[in-house]
């Protein structure tokens, strides 16, 4: 920090108490002005500017900036979004305007009862059920062995978040090509190559895209895990060793219920990440072979931007919204209980 | 016992360490290669395949110059926003009291909260037909113009500096802007470092906002332009793989030296949601 302002001896001595008790991160305005006693009385004016708008009106002024910016970039969108998902909308040549009727739910029920749809959502479900629990015990796995380690952590780390820290343009490319029927992998792996090969393979594509993502998320989750793993008193895993637990067993008493606040954050965390999966089966497949590696994002896109139905997109958006909100709810539940 | 544990140990965080790097070595092998080579020992330098023509050969696709220019000014565009905007919300955050101001930092967290997926269009009807922002700087840099992440960051900045000294300079009869340009701005230099580092990557990452609002070549990001590029059948190049691969490194090299050289800045309370891409 820097070096103590000159001026603040000089408030100590002038008797003005640093404004009352501040409560870290509250957001409760503090409108009086009791602070102020002492000096000249201010006119009226000031007084009521002060009453309306509190203490220091200039934090309006520079909070309108953002202010704006959530209207704009988030509110608004959000709430044309739920309006366009119930209303008949579609995309008119400039300046042309034409009735958007409403059409109540029509809209969700076009989309809840379109192949494609329940296509994505199924392969949404495959991706989760894979990305999920193989993120989780990869980054706790490593985050531990990483924690115990002295040699060579500062490499292991860096290298683990590399990945991370690169476009998914860059590193889908690489994948591509390792993956192609003639790639690296299939060469490795000789007569074992799988036919159809993994991008043409219906079965095999979306565990694949899991795995990517699992590969270029890790860094930040093992970061994670390692942060809580830190703060786990190392008396406490010696006292159950001393007790006679085994190792696995003192990991399982100790370690796990010491990081379930993270793992609880992790799988929230890949949960919204799940859904906003795009790029990956945008750039490797299109979403094939026949629908195989769909997304709701990728959905949205093709339907909206596409194929020129932006109420239907909006509606799949909600969709998925609503659905990844309720698995979020779930796996809270889940996690909190014990 | 003990003695295999630790082997086992590192074991696993060698077998991490190379399943995180290989596809990059294989990214810069590939993208060295004369000759596409997908055979294993294609994956050990041959020097008599090895060439730095793949770079150039990029450039009869698209301006790998203009490409980078243009992830140059959106990135610079984007972190030039998030660090005065975030600094001033930051700041009043912290240190002002104003009516709205629960209401403010209520807003910068839900704001997180919101899925990209459920605005992806109505944002995009918005920046192309209303905004007529489409093939823009501008409509690029619209929708990261202001990081929560880097409120958060300053802010918390700020709540640690004595609030004695700002009580000061206003004793002292400086006008609010002074006191913010005086006073909170050279204080907060250090939290600009890392509010500049956590959103540099997400910008010069992003291929789906910038895709969906450039068609023109000549605007298109790097990463645009290399998505549209690996997709195209490029055949009338000598290596195409190595091509894409070219554009890959270039794409890749300045996020990963970032982090690299600012390594310690990158924790996990400084991250969050603020690298996407």
């Amino acid at each position: 920090m820097t070096a103590p302002h000159p001026h603040r001896q000089e408030t100590r001595a002038a008797g003005g108490s640093p404004s009352g008790p501040q409560l870290q991160g509250s957001s409760r305005p503090v409108p009086h002005a009791s602070a102020r006693a002492g000096r000249q009385p201010r006119p009226r004016r000031a007084h009521r500017v002060e009453r309306w708008l509190g203490r220091h009106p200039f934090g309006l002024a520079l909070t309108a900036p953002y202010t704006i910016f959530v209207l704009v970039v988030f509110a608004i969108p959000f709430g044309f979004g739920v309006w366009m998902a119930f209303h008949d909308y579609f995309f008119t040549a400039p300046g042309v305007s034409v009735p958007h009727p409403f059409v109540g739910f029509d809209n969700f029920t076009a989309v809840l009862g379109d192949g494609d749809t329940q296509r994505a959502f199924r392969n949404l479900g495959v991706f989760m059920a894979i990305n999920i629990p193989l993120t989780v015990v990869l980054a706790l796995s490593l985050a531990a062995a990483l924690n115990a380690a002295t040699r060579w952590s500062v490499f292991f780390r860096a290298s683990y978040y590399v990945p991370y820290v690169t476009a998914s343009v860059a590193t889908l490319a690489v994948w591509l090509f390792l993956f192609s029927g003639s790639g690296a992998v299939n060469h490795a792996l000789g007569a074992w190559a799988p036919d159809p090969s993994w991008l043409a393979n219906k079965h095999l594509v979306m565990p694949l895209i899991a795995l990517y993502v699992t590969w270029k998320q890790l860094g930040f989750y093992i970061l994670l895990y390692l942060a809580a793993l830190q703060n786990v008193p190392r008396e406490l895993h010696e006292a159950a060793l001393t007790d006679g637990a085994g190792r696995w067993q003192a990991f399982r008493a100790v370690t796990l219920p010491a990081v379930r606040p993270v793992t609880s954050l992790v799988i929230l965390l890949s949960l919204i990440t799940s859904g906003q999966i795009f790029t990956e089966p945008f750039l490797l497949t299109g979403g094939g072979p026949n629908g195989a590696s769909l997304t709701p994002a990728l959905l949205i896109y093709q339907r909206g931007l596409e194929q020129g139905e932006p109420d239907a997109a909006a509606a799949i958006g909600l969709i998925l919204v609503t659905a990844v909100l309720i698995l979020a709810t779930i796996s809270r539940r889940v996690m909190e209980r014990n | 016992m003990a003695r295999t544990l630790r082997l086992l140990r590192y074991g696993a965080l060698g077998l991490g360490a190379v399943a995180a790097l290989l596809p990059f070595y294989y990214m810069l092998i590939g993208a060295l290669q004369k000759k596409r080579d997908t055979s294993l020992g294609g994956l050990l330098p041959d020097p008599s395949n090895l060439t730095l023509a793949n770079l150039s050969g990029i450039d009869d696709s698209f301006s790998l110059t203009t490409a980078l220019l243009n992830s140059l000014i959106m990135t610079a565009g984007v972190v030039a926003c998030t660090l005065v905007f975030g600094l001033l919300a930051g700041y009043a955050l912290a240190i002002l009291h104003f009516r709205g101001r629960g209401l403010v930092f209520a807003l910068v967290l839900l704001v997180q909260a919101v899925p990209f997926q459920l605005l992806m269009i109505p944002l995009y009807v918005m920046v192309v037909r209303y905004f007529h922002l489409a093939d823009s700087y501008a409509g690029m840099i619209l929708p990261f113009a202001i990081n929560s992440v880097a409120v958060l960051i300053f802010r918390q900045y700020f709540l640690q500096i004595p609030r004695e000294i700002f009580d000061a300079a206003r004793m002292d009869g400086a006008s609010e802007l002074r006191i913010l340009r005086s006073v909170a701005v050279p204080l907060v230099r250090p939290a600009i470092l890392t509010a500049m580092l956590v959103t540099f990557i997400g910008p010069w990452n992003e291929f789906l906002w910038p895709f969906l609002i450039t068609k023109n070549p000549d605007m298109q990001p790097l990463a645009v332009s290399l998505a549209n590029f690996s997709q195209s059948n490029s055949t009338f190049q000598a290596n195409p793989m190595g091509a894409v691969l070219a554009g890959a490194c270039v794409l890749a090299v300045p996020a990963v030296v970032l982090f690299l050289l600012f390594q310690r800045h990158f924790t996990s309370s400084n991250l969050g949601s603020a690298i996407k891409g």
